[in-house]
């Protein structure tokens, strides 16, 4: 009788906040976040004549002719154009330099850290501003290129921050094994840290691409007449979108979404697999 | 691997060597591109904003000065729309971190057991970055308008008064300015919460604290690094947002912020070193802000 009850097992403390609100709460907070999404890709079928505002029945027309808008598939091509070449310049530039980060040691270094850390920290507005009044300064005109230059700068710092994680991930022993199979430095890059850097590149890359190809606010400041997708559909926004400006964001969302669901259910899959065979 | 052991033992060992030619080779493209490009334009971007107009020139002509003055103009002209874009980014911010620390909890410490489920939410929080920004803005800017079912929904319920309307109102642009930054806000909370040690947790509720307690005393500290990070890269790009606030989106006359303003004085009315003063003044106040942030909250290592 007097024998001290065995204490009842405790429940795990994340239960605490009720067994059923927090996935409620995050089911709905996804159906919110997803409503834009719903609406712009719903609207892409909407039977209108210019402006896209209110719906006036189901048509396939804009899905089958989406250049009949004039501009809005030339704006995507620039802004194909603009975000492939701003990609492979800032990749390759952010790269380089988060391998030297990693693996060397210098002067400067807390120098160049917060040379790389003020672009993220700085307002694109501010950015963009600068940009011009040195483009301005400079009498240089201002267009497709420099729109690419724009986008070249901001996306560097983010090349390095993704790349540096994926660097400090590499045992330096496999280069050094490399080096000691009489390996030149240039073999040693290409077969043995390229190829292990390279799913951190590719990350890099599709980061790069996207904040390019999103990008307006530089844009607006550095475009002078050239004309991309985003900035497109700022103009557009005073006197209504084309619904085929919804019908190419909604072909580019299920085009990344595929990609990036793709990449990560093959990843967990492997890495399942992986554990449960060692 | 029979090396692997001794291997892992060098590579901790392993300090980084010494600067070489190399080095410099790997680094200085990039660092020579981002000083032409980033270091350069801050610099012109204080002297335009010292510029005063050209003696006989025209609209948008402008000669190298040190004309102090223009600071002062336009903090007294435009001091209103200075102060609603940090109260705007402010409310953004702590909305955003309202609404995204439970999200993030979840996928980081509820759904730990299940990776993929993990995953498939993570991607699905990223989608709005697969919709253009400006598309997304206009989405909520056509599902509050006037006409819009939930308005009217709004209405019948009497949350709303019958003559209300929510596009152009200060409500539309934080609501949007949250909308579009939740991801931002999410995905570094998620990093931190997703390396939280639940051993800790139990260790509280094990010591008799409440659930409430726990979570203030030993969540909240351990995931700060996520919450720093998120707090600046939501507050950061939404002080110097000017596609919310502006009136072809969810703004209106009244919710103009100093992005608008850089923006019309830049490229519509040319008035180069007005646009060029208030951007270094928002730069400066954002860097103040941000040191003072970082040192208090005591993560200074962001990179």
């Amino acid at each position: 009788m007097t024998t001290p009850q065995p204490r009842k097992p405790r429940q795990r403390p994340s239960f605490a906040l009720g067994k059923w609100l927090l996935p409620l709460y995050t089911t709905l907070a996804l159906l919110f976040l997803l409503i834009p999404i719903a609406y712009t890709f719903v609207f892409s079928f909407n039977d209108s004549v210019k402006s896209n505002i209110s719906w006036r029945g189901f048509t396939l027309d804009n899905w089958t002719g989406v250049c009949n808008a004039q501009d809005v598939c030339e704006a995507f091509g620039n802004s194909i154009l603009i975000a492939f070449v701003a990609t492979v310049v800032a990749t390759t530039l952010g790269t380089m330099i988060a391998i030297a980060l990693v693996r060397y040691r210098f002067r400067f270094r807390s120098g160049i850290s917060l040379l790389l850390f003020l672009p993220m920290a700085t307002p694109e507005v501010v950015l963009g501003a600068g940009l011009a009044a040195q483009f301005l300064g400079a009498g240089v005109q201002k267009g497709l290129g420099t729109i690419i230059i724009a986008h070249t700068m901001f996306c560097i710092s983010f090349v390095v921050v993704t790349v540096k994680a994926r660097v400090s991930s590499i045992d330096p022993a496999l280069e050094e094994a490399g080096r000691d199979l009489y390996g030149s430095p240039a073999q040693v890059f290409w077969r043995i840290t390229f190829p292990l850097l390279l799913p951190g590149i590719v990350a890099a890359a599709l980061l790069s691409f996207a904040l390019s190809f999103d990008d307006f606010i530089i844009t607006n400041f550095n475009s002078g007449a050239a004309t991309t997708f985003p900035k497109f559909v700022y103009v557009a926004a005073s006197r209504g979108i084309p619904a085929e400006a919804n019908v190419i964001a909604s072909a580019v969302f299920v085009f990344a979404i595929t990609l990036v669901i793709t990449t990560q259910v093959t990843s967990t899959l492997r890495a399942r697999r992986m554990a449960a065979k060692s | 691997m029979a090396f692997s052991a001794f291997a892992t033992a060098t590579a901790a060992e392993q300090a980084p060597r010494r600067a070489s030619k190399v080095a410099l080779l790997l680094l200085l493209p990039g660092i020579a591109y981002l000083m032409l490009f980033f270091l350069v334009p801050l610099f012109s971007l204080v002297i335009t904003s010292l510029q005063a107009p050209a003696e006989f020139g025209d609209i948008g002509e402008y000669d190298n000065a040190f004309r102090w003055e223009n600071y002062t103009t336009v903090i007294g002209q435009y001091s209103a729309q200075i102060l609603r874009s940090f109260l705007y980014a402010v409310l953004a911010t702590v909305f955003a971190l309202l609404f995204s620390y439970p999200l993030a909890y979840f996928i980081g410490v509820r759904a730990r057991p299940y990776p993929l489920l993990q995953k498939l939410i993570l991607v699905m929080v990223i989608a709005p970055f697969f919709i253009s920004f400006l598309l997304r803005t206009l989405a909520w800017k056509q599902i509050l308008s006037d006409e819009s079912p939930v308005v009217a929904a709004l209405k019948a319920l009497s949350l709303l008064a019958p003559d209300a309307y929510l596009t152009g109102t200060p409500f539309a642009v934080v609501f949007g300015l949250t909308y579009n930054f939740i991801p931002f806000m999410t995905l570094p909370l998620y990093a931190s919460l997703e390396r939280l040690d639940t051993r800790y947790l139990e260790a509280g509720s094990d010591l008799y604290s409440t659930p409430f307690t726990t979570f203030r005393t030993v969540t909240i500290p351990l995931s700060m690094p996520g919450i720093v990070s998120g707090v600046l890269l939501t507050f950061i790009p939404a002080a110097g947002d000017y596609v919310n606030a502006s009136r072809e989106f969810l703004g209106g006359t009244g919710t103009t912020m100093i992005g608008n303003v850089i923006e019309s004085n830049f490229l519509i009315s040319l008035n180069y070193p007005a646009a060029a003063s208030l951007s270094i003044i928002l730069m400066a106040v954002i860097l103040v802000l941000v040191t003072a942030y970082v040192r208090r909250s005591g993560t200074e290592d962001l990179l």
